[in-house]
Order: structure tokens, then C-alpha cells, then sequence
């Protein structure tokens, strides 16, 4: 591959850390209120980071299209967040302050996240709080009638606000009603079952999207004065995740065709608390949350003979709570990455639990039998209910009767676009929020941190720096570029085509996509090494080779056809899984969710080289999908010195 | 375990439908859009087109997956959505019917996938609370009853599947008005808006819904187990004057 010395400019603002954004602010130009109208911003994606843009936009008075693959925009994956969302409010009065907030995630993220964008986060992470409750968006309480708290990985005081197990729902109906609002007082043209294609480009700007109507299968051009894209994560890339079955790349995808760099595409996160898989044709895993860890002990038998026996039957002395054992400062509550790893050890080690998959036992009890003494049914109850009916449901065993099995599971991409202090990709005008971009979460997210991102995307950053890139522009004429519309129009037509008639058509898409997701699991999931990263690479430029020969799509590209759907989406999978393979190579170090066995202490945690790789690293499509070029973005930290990331 | 399926067959909204059989083989611990997954990769292979049906997060909250099994909307197991029932639960039948939600309201796109973009609609009349982003107070600035807090949530919990529209003789909609007006007329800044009852349930009748007259179907279905008390919520709302 191509190394290329150039480095990449964030524009972060110089000064001191907490007053950067504020003043950044203060910098940004504005359009005056009664030139609002005259200029329009596409918004693709309705999760929290899209939805909350696309309202906050709208009430300015901008005009906004939005769009979204679904159904109706209330039903983004964001609604399927369960545990809570972080805010430096100090409540609880344990020692909380935006300082901490920003240490905790600058450490979470294995020193590997931009300071500013860290603290910007921190600092907006209470307006949040506020501009949600305000909306109506039930969180709980305590019996004061003031805002209750619970506590989360990698994280010793208490700031996450939730909404029972069901937070990301409530959060997401609150952006959802705001953009109702907005799509009544006709200021944003919602269109649903309406996927982006392409991006289309006028003069090196990013200046509309193609999409397809999902329902009719047409294909439309729309134009704009920039774009935002809100479009999630790629952990689908992988077949099973805890994603919805829709979530997928295609958009940022495309924006990466058009040049838009791909930063840290390896850093994925592996959440612990998962559902085991149960069958080979499994749709889907499921999340537990992250908060039952506040409660539930996992644990493992001791010894490989007690792993067939019913859990009740092993005695205590005969248990291992060993992230108790091996974290005692922060025990059940370290942070994704490190009780991923401890679970995978314990179960490579033959001491799993549970259905056998490909010849080993993968699962550890997750136990509530304590709290349950402890606190009470009810207290407990109350507090995860809804979880453990979700697990009764899906496994047919009650957790309060029985502990639960879990598993890590693909859940989160900490990579994404890169983006600039502005939340700009390399495109000009060409904007991502939300888990489309990479910007703060380094190489490990911290539970409860994703809707706060999201949310600080979309209702406060997004509206000051696109409103600063339209004060830059002149509104767009889409009468002028009627041949730039029709030549986007016809390359989407060109794919589709292709991918509808396959030479040799007899496999259908999902084939394709578990044999993708097998080989990237198995390369670049929790344990990477270089010559399987090389073969896995080699695997899937053939499996690529041959989508394209024997992809099956029946019915007509004109109707709905959620097989070609799937089809376009595992394509873009097809090509991203090698890009994440590549770059899990190219970063001969471990650090947070990227584990190189290479690169591991005798303990077997992670060992970062930050004298090479304190840094992003981000790939610019260079025509060939094989032969991306790479661009380095140093990581300074002028206010944390980066240390050894001890939970123990 | 073997079952004989038969399942809505409509090329769009104005043509007419019919139910299509098919035999299958399939796991009983695999979800109900999982053998519905292997029958449609069946059918692709072989060259013939999969049945269309909606599904997203395959965890029960996202509110896309609409089926009606053997004529009750999202099958047997209560209190869950289609995506969540399990073939286990369905070893004592041979045969299932499959159809989509049935409502004026809600016509079929194609196959069991029908346009509930009425339910959008009717929040748009009104189901939100007029806040503009940056001019909330502090949180804690306003303190709410644990009480009102916890009913409100219970009414906010609506996924808007519209399984209580298709169940209803009269296709109404109005338990989902009423859940959505119930969770923001419980908190205190939800209370400032009083037309909104009347402004959700007028848009709802112009969208083709009936009215309710208490069959109290529409609780037996909720995925969320949203209760009927929140009917009688949204009728104080609208003769209060």
C-alpha cells in the first residue's frame, strides 16, 4: 500500500481546552435569519444524530430533506439503545465535572480520540439532558420527583440518566417529535422508504444525493446546498451484530468513493453482554445492556468438568467472578474491550457455558441470584425488568430464576468518516454525525456515550457548522446542473443493473453476506493477527470476485425488491470488510478494541505504541478498492498524558 | 419441526391479493422472520421472488415487523412483536396463516408490508412538545412526580406498530393517539398545549381510522402492553371545556 506523508488538518481551535468550542462559536459565521430559507441541506438518516440535526436545522429556519431507509424515521437503530446516556451534571454529588467526563472517555478510548472533540463532547453532554426533558422524554426518577442516575463501564461515579431499558427509543421519539413539528410547519420534506445511492458531486462539493424509492423503485436526484450524512455505523458488515438487519455502509460508502477519507475503519467494539448465537441461521444477536452489569456478577466454573452442570449446582468456592478477580477497582463495571477479551480467554480456555458453536462452549453466566438477595425481586425488577423479559423471550429461561448466558457481540464501530472540529469529511460540504463519523470515541467506546454523541452531533454542533459552511456558499441553482443529475443518475442505474443480472446467478445475497461476516468475525474481531488479516484480505477480494458472478436477485428493480435492497448493501460490505482488514495490518499495535496478538503483555491486555501510532489513520479510495492510500492524523494531548489504561 | 405456511400474496396496493402455500422444514429455536428468512432464500435460489415483509431490529422495539399469525397481529406469545416470537411456541400447530395488517388506513404496499405513514401523520398534528433546541431550563428545574413520571413512561413506551389498528373491528387508532397524548399531558410541559388531543384525533379520522367504541382488543395485542385506562385520559383531555 501507498503511504503518503501528508497529514491531515482537524482545524481544532488552539487555547485552553474549555474554552475552545465557545470560542470556536464565537468565529463560526452565521446566516442572517431572513436568508435562512433560500438555502437547503440534505439530512440522510433519522437516528438520533440525523433526527436531531434535521430539526434543529428546520428550526432555524434552514429547509431540510430528510431521509431514511425505514419505514417511518421514529424507527432507526437508534431507537434500540437500552442502558442510559452520560451527562458531567454531578447529581449524584460523587466528584462528577465536565473534566472527568472527558478523562474517563479520552482513557475509555485507549488514547486514541481528539482532546477537543472529547471535551466539546463533555461540556454539551448536560445540554442534552436538559433539551430532552424538556421535549417530554420520561426519564426516571427517584421518588423526589428530581432525575435519577445509575452507573457504567469504565466509569467510578454515577452519571447515566436512562429511561428504563429503553432509552435510545424514548430519546429518539423526543428528536422524532421535534422533527414531526418541523415537517408540519413544512420546513423539512420527509421522505421515507427512500435509501441514498450516491452522492452526487458538483465542482468538488458535495452538492445532493441520488436516492431510490424503495416502494416504486425510482430513482430521483434531489440538490442541495450541502449534505449531511446521519447514516449509523457498519457493524452489519459482520452478518451477525447487534444492529437492525437494515443498518449498513452504503452511504458513507459512497461518500468514500468520492474521496471522503475512512478513518480507523478496524476499530470496531465487541460488547460483552450478548445473547450466545444459538443456531447457524441466526438473523441477528442481541444486546443485553451494559447497565446489568451494575447488579449482575459474571462469573465462569473453575473447572472445564463443571462446565455441562446446571449453574445452580456449582458451588461458590467452585465459581471464578474473574473480572471481580482481575479488575477489584472497577470489577463487573470495566469498560467493553477488556470484558470482551476476559470473556473470549475464559471460554479459548474451555471453561465456556452453554450451546456449543464450531466446537466451543461460548458463554459465561451473568448472575443476579445476589441482588436479588440483596435488594429484593421488586427493587431489581424494577430496575431490569424489561430485560430479563427480552431474554426470557428470546431463550426461554427466566434470570431471576437462572443466571443468564452471554457472549460478546459485534455492536459498535468507533470508526466512520473522518471529520474535521467541524464535523467535516475530506469532501467539501459534506458533512457526518452521529456513528457515520469516527470523531470521539477512539478505539473504544464507554457505554451510555453513543446517544450523547449522537445528540451533541445533531441538536448543537451540526447547526453551528453547517450554517458556517451555507454563510460560505451562494444558494444553489438546480436548474443548472440538469446533466450532472442525469450522468448521477444513470451510474446508479449502471449498479443496479449489474447487480440484478449476474452472469451465473444462483447465490443469493445473504450467502454472500454470512461468508463476509464469518471471515472478518473470525480476523478482525476480537483477536487480530497479520497473516490471517493477509489471508482474510485475500478471502474476500475472491468472495467479492464472485458476488459478482453469481449474485441471485429475482423480481425487477422497478418494484419494491428488498432482495436487490440487500444485494447493493452486501456489495459495499464486500469492499469495507477488506478496508477494515487492511487497517487492523497496518496498525502494528494494540490498543482498546484492537487486539494484535502481536502486540499483547504477558497479562494478555492490550500494549499501544504511541510513538508510532498516536494517531488516525485514514484511507482514501484510490480507484482501487485494494490499494487505498493512507493519511495520518496525529493525536496531541496537550491536557492528558496518555498512560497505561489501568481498570485494575 | 414441518408446517405448512400460507402466506399474502399482493403485487401492490391495487391489485388484488391471494394466500400462497409452501411447506418448510424449520428449527424450533429459530425466531418467526428467521423461517420466513429461510423460505425466501429458498425461493431466490430457485428463482422465484421472496415474500416482502418489514422487519428491522429483530428485538422487538423498533415497531417495523407486522404480521398477522393465524389472525391475531404479531401471533400467539402476547406482550411481543413478531420478531420475537419463536418457533418454539408454535410446535403444536401444522398450519399458519400469514397475512398483513388489514386497515383503510393502512393499504398494502406489497405482500405483507402495508404503508402506515397515517400514524406519522397524526404526530405531526400535534404529538410533540414545542421546544426549540438550546431554550430548555436546567432538568432538574423542573421536578415531576415520580407517579407521573412512571405513567407517562408507560404511555411512551408505543412503538407504533399499528397492531392496535389492525385488530380493531373498527380499525382505530385510538389507543396509539391516546398513549401519545397520555405520556405528554402526565408532565407538566406537556400540559400547555390543550388542543392537542382534539388536533391528534381529527387528523386520525381524516386518515380513514374509525372510532373506538371499547372492544378493547387493542390492549390484548399491544407488543407494549399499553393499558386502555389511557382511552379515558385522552377523552377528559377533549370535553374538559
Amino acid at each position: 500500500m501507498e503511504q503518503t506523508s501528508m497529514n491531515l488538518d482537524a482545524h481544532c481551535p488552539k487555547g485552553p481546552l474549555d474554552q475552545r468550542w465557545t470560542q470556536h462559536k464565537y468565529h463560526l459565521q452565521v446566516v442572517s435569519p431572513a436568508n435562512r430559507k433560500h438555502y437547503k441541506v440534505i439530512v440522510v438518516g433519522t437516528g438520533l444524530a440525523g433526527a436531531s440535526a434535521a430539526a434543529s436545522l428546520a428550526e432555524m429556519g434552514f429547509q431540510v430533506e430528510s431521509f431514511c431507509f425505514q419505514d417511518s424515521p421514529r424507527r432507526a437503530h437508534s431507537i434500540a439503545a437500552q442502558g442510559g446516556i452520560n451527562a458531567a451534571k454531578n447529581y449524584q454529588n460523587d466528584g462528577d465535572s465536565v473534566w472527568r467526563l472527558f478523562y474517563d472517555m479520552i482513557k475509555g478510548g485507549d488514547f486514541r480520540a481528539r482532546e477537543s472533540n472529547v471535551f466539546r463532547l463533555a461540556e454539551l453532554s448536560t445540554a442534552i439532558i436538559d433539551q430532552a426533558v424538556a421535549q417530554g422524554v420520561p426519564f426516571a426518577r427517584e421518588y423526589s420527583g428530581y432525575l435519577a442516575n445509575r452507573s457504567f463501564g469504565g466509569a467510578q461515579v454515577s452519571r447515566t440518566f436512562y429511561a428504563r431499558g429503553q432509552t435510545g427509543q424514548q430519546l429518539l421519539l423526543g428528536a422524532y417529535q421535534a422533527m414531526s413539528r418541523q415537517i408540519a410547519a413544512g420546513r423539512i420534506t420527509q421522505h421515507s422508504r427512500c435509501e441514498m445511492q450516491d452522492l452526487i458531486m458538483i465542482n468538488d462539493q458535495a452538492k445532493g444525493i441520488v436516492s431510490r424509492d424503495l416502494v416504486t423503485g425510482e430513482l430521483q436526484a434531489h440538490l442541495a446546498d450541502c449534505v449531511v450524512l446521519c447514516t449509523g455505523g457498519y457493524g452489519n458488515a459482520f452478518y451477525l451484530s447487534t444492529n437492525a438487519k437494515g443498518c449498513n455502509a452504503s452511504a458513507i460508502w459512497r461518500a468514500h468513493k468520492h474521496g471522503a477519507l475512512f478513518a480507523n475503519p478496524c476499530f470496531t467494539q465487541i460488547h460483552p453482554t450478548c445473547i450466545p448465537q444459538h443456531g447457524e441461521l441466526q438473523s441477528k444477536l442481541t444486546l443485553m445492556s451494559e447497565s446489568l452489569r451494575n447488579d449482575g456478577r459474571i462469573w465462569a466454573p473453575k473447572e472445564i468438568a463443571d462446565c455441562d452442570k446446571a449453574p445452580a449446582t456449582i458451588a461458590e468456592q467452585q465459581r471464578d467472578y474473574f473480572l471481580e478477580r482481575l479488575y477489584p477497582a472497577f470489577g463487573n463495571l470495566v469498560p467493553r474491550d477488556i470484558a470482551s477479551r476476559a470473556v473470549k480467554h475464559i471460554c479459548d480456555a474451555g471453561r465456556g457455558v452453554g450451546v456449543e458453536i464450531a466446537g466451543q462452549r461460548r458463554g459465561v453466566y451473568l448472575d443476579f441470584a445476589d441482588a436479588i438477595a440483596q435488594q429484593g425481586l421488586d427493587f431489581i425488577n424494577e430496575k431490569y425488568g424489561n430485560l430479563f423479559d427480552m431474554y426470557e423471550r428470546i431463550t426461554a429461561e427466566d434470570p431471576r430464576q437462572t443466571p443468564m448466558r452471554i457472549y460478546p457481540a459485534v455492536h459498535y464501530t468507533m470508526g466512520g468518516l473522518w471529520v474535521d472540529y467541524n464535523l467535516m469529511t475530506t469532501v467539501d460540504g459534506l458533512f457526518a454525525g452521529g456513528e457515520a463519523n469516527f470523531s470521539d470515541h477512539g478505539a473504544n467506546r464507554l457505554g451510555a456515550s453513543a446517544l450523547m454523541q449522537g445528540l451533541a452531533d445533531g441538536y448543537f454542533i451540526l447547526p453551528a457548522t453547517v450554517s458556517d459552511y451555507l454563510a460560505k456558499q451562494h444558494p444553489i441553482r438546480p436548474q443548472d446542473f440538469a446533466a450532472e443529475t442525469r450522468n448521477a443518475i444513470e451510474t446508479v442505474r449502471l449498479r443496479l443493473d449489474r447487480l440484478m443480472n449476474a452472469p451465473s446467478p444462483d447465490t443469493a445475497p445473504d450467502v454472500f453476506h454470512r461468508a463476509v461476516g464469518e471471515i472478518l468475525w473470525h480476523a478482525c474481531g476480537m483477536a487480530r493477527e497479520a497473516s490471517q488479516l493477509k489471508s482474510a484480505i485475500t478471502e474476500i477480494q475472491q468472495l467479492r470476485e464472485r458476488f459478482w458472478q453469481h449474485v441471485k436477485v429475482t423480481g425487477s428493480s422497478d418494484t419494491l425488491n428488498q432482495t436487490l435492497e440487500r444485494a447493493a448493501r452486501v456489495a459495499d460490505f464486500l469492499e469495507l470488510g477488506e478496508l477494515m482488514c487492511l487497517d487492523a495490518l497496518q496498525r502494528e499495535e494494540s490498543c482498546g478494541c484492537h487486539a494484535r496478538v502481536e502486540h499483547l503483555t504477558d497479562g494478555g491486555e492490550v500494549q499501544r505504541d504511541d510513538m508510532q501510532f498516536a494517531s488516525v489513520s485514514a484511507w482514501q479510495y484510490s480507484g482501487d478498492v485494494s490499494q487505498p492510500r493512507l493519511f495520518q492524523e496525529p493525536l496531541l494531548f496537550e491536557f492528558v498524558s496518555p498512560g497505561v489504561r489501568s481498570y485494575r | 419441526m414441518r408446517l405448512k405456511l400460507h402466506i399474502w400474496r399482493q403485487q401492490q396496493a391495487e391489485h388484488s391479493g391471494a394466500f400462497e402455500t409452501h411447506s418448510v422444514e424449520v428449527d424450533p429455536e429459530s425466531s418467526f422472520l428467521e423461517m420466513l428468512d429461510g423460505l425466501n432464500e429458498r425461493l431466490i435460489t430457485q428463482g422465484d421472488e421472496p415474500f416482502a415483509f418489514d422487519y428491522d431490529c429483530r428485538e422487538g422495539i423498533c415497531g417495523s415487523c407486522s404480521l398477522v399469525i393465524n389472525g391475531t397481529p404479531h401471533g400467539k406469545h402476547t406482550a411481543t412483536t413478531t420478531c420475537q416470537q419463536y418457533m418454539r411456541d408454535y410446535s403444536d400447530q401444522s398450519e399458519l396463516w400469514i397475512e398483513p395488517w388489514r386497515a383503510a388506513a393502512f393499504p398494502v404496499i406489497k405482500d405483507l408490508i402495508v404503508d402506515r405513514t397515517a400514524l406519522d401523520r397524526i404526530i405531526q398534528a400535534g404529538g410533540y412538545i414545542p421546544i426549540r433546541t438550546g431554550s430548555a431550563p436546567e432538568a432538574n428545574s423542573l421536578p415531576v412526580a415520580k407517579v407521573d413520571a412512571d405513567a407517562a413512561f408507560d404511555a411512551a413506551t408505543c412503538i407504533g406498530c399499528g397492531a392496535c389498528v389492525a385488530v380493531c373491528p373498527n380499525a382505530s387508532a385510538t389507543l396509539f393517539v391516546a398513549a401519545k397524548v397520555t405520556h405528554l399531558a402526565r408532565l407538566p410541559q406537556g400540559q400547555i398545549d390543550q388542543k392537542r388531543a382534539e388536533k391528534m384525533l381529527a387528523r386520525m379520522e381524516q386518515e380513514g381510522f374509525g372510532s373506538c367504541s371499547n372492544y378493547r382488543q387493542c390492549e390484548r395485542v399491544c407488543p407494549k402492553q399499553i393499558n386502555i385506562s389511557v382511552i379515558p385520559k385522552l377523552n377528559k383531555l377533549l370535553y374538559r371545556y
